[in-house]
């Protein structure tokens, strides 16, 4: 498991050993990766977390159109594997969670220890910091630091 | 208008004394497909946990080669789960106080699954 915001890691350890999924990612709703638990290649993760966040933004935009509330979850079950994708609110403002999971658990495990995992985030994440200008500078260093972090290269 | 089996079924075992609650669970997701639960109680959690149980139980009963369970009691400080399974697909889970008559709630469960057929 690794985490870019190393106070994320034990909430989601948490719900990896309980919920005994194979696969997790954890993202804002841009897209952009918080956490990853499963994935070897960089360019998995940067694929699945943009298609994640435009399931997401077109449900939602769906659930809009439709004049409904909004989806939170949406669940794709295959014969072998499932996934869970929900969007969640957290103090760092609006995430998305993809759960990947097979047969050795089950969506009813899994779900209820996402709302877990929801609740943990709330409580562990730590006030943001005061918001600093963007130096392309920085976004380039922050980027890498980000990518060596999530894959460890 | 007449009750839907499920509904039938979840009456028959909610009427027991002491029974707080009552739901069909989806075997395989753990996911509630009919319930009939006192306010306070949370069917997604339960239904969740107790297919968990109930398919490990499952695993282990049949490892030592007994077969099928046909009927799980187990018993809490705080109250008694009991889980019948319908078939493959199915779990009909009651949620009880600690002194219910557990083999009224039995017999119930197993009319309530011969309702749903």
């Amino acid at each position: 498991m690794r985490a870019v915001e190393p106070w994320v890691a034990a909430p989601m350890e948490s719900f990896l050993a309980e919920s005994q999924a194979r696969l997790c990612l954890l993202m804002t709703t841009a897209g952009q990766v918080v956490a990853q638990h499963g994935f070897v290649r960089a360019v998995d993760v940067m694929g699945v977390a943009a298609l994640g966040a435009g399931i997401v933004a077109s449900t939602s935009e769906l659930a809009r159109t439709l004049k409904w509330e909004p989806f939170t979850t949406v669940v794709h079950q295959g014969p072998h594997q499932a996934h869970l994708l929900a969007s969640f609110e957290t103090p760092r403002g609006r995430w998305v969670g993809l759960v990947v999971f097979g047969p050795d658990t089950s969506l009813g495990l899994v779900q209820l220890f996402f709302e877990q995992l929801v609740k943990d985030l709330a409580e562990a994440a730590p006030e943001a910091p005061a918001p600093q200008p963007v130096l392309a500078a920085d976004f380039e260093r922050e980027l890498n630091a980000s990518l060596r972090t999530l894959f460890g290269s | 208008m007449s009750a839907s089996p499920f509904e039938a079924a979840l009456e028959l075992v909610t009427h027991v004394p002491g029974v707080r609650g009552a739901m069909l669970v989806s075997a395989a997701d753990g996911v509630v497909v009919a319930e009939a639960l006192m306010d306070e109680m949370k069917g997604s959690a339960v239904a969740a946990l107790a297919a968990s149980l109930a398919s490990r139980l499952r695993r282990a009963v049949e490892g030592a080669g007994r077969g099928a369970p046909r009927f799980m009691h187990l018993t809490a400080s705080g109250g008694t789960l009991l889980a019948a399974p319908h078939g493959e697909d199915l779990l009909l889970v009651a949620v009880a106080e600690r002194t219910v008559n557990a083999g009224l709630a039995r017999i119930e469960m197993l009319r309530a699954l011969e309702i749903l057929g």
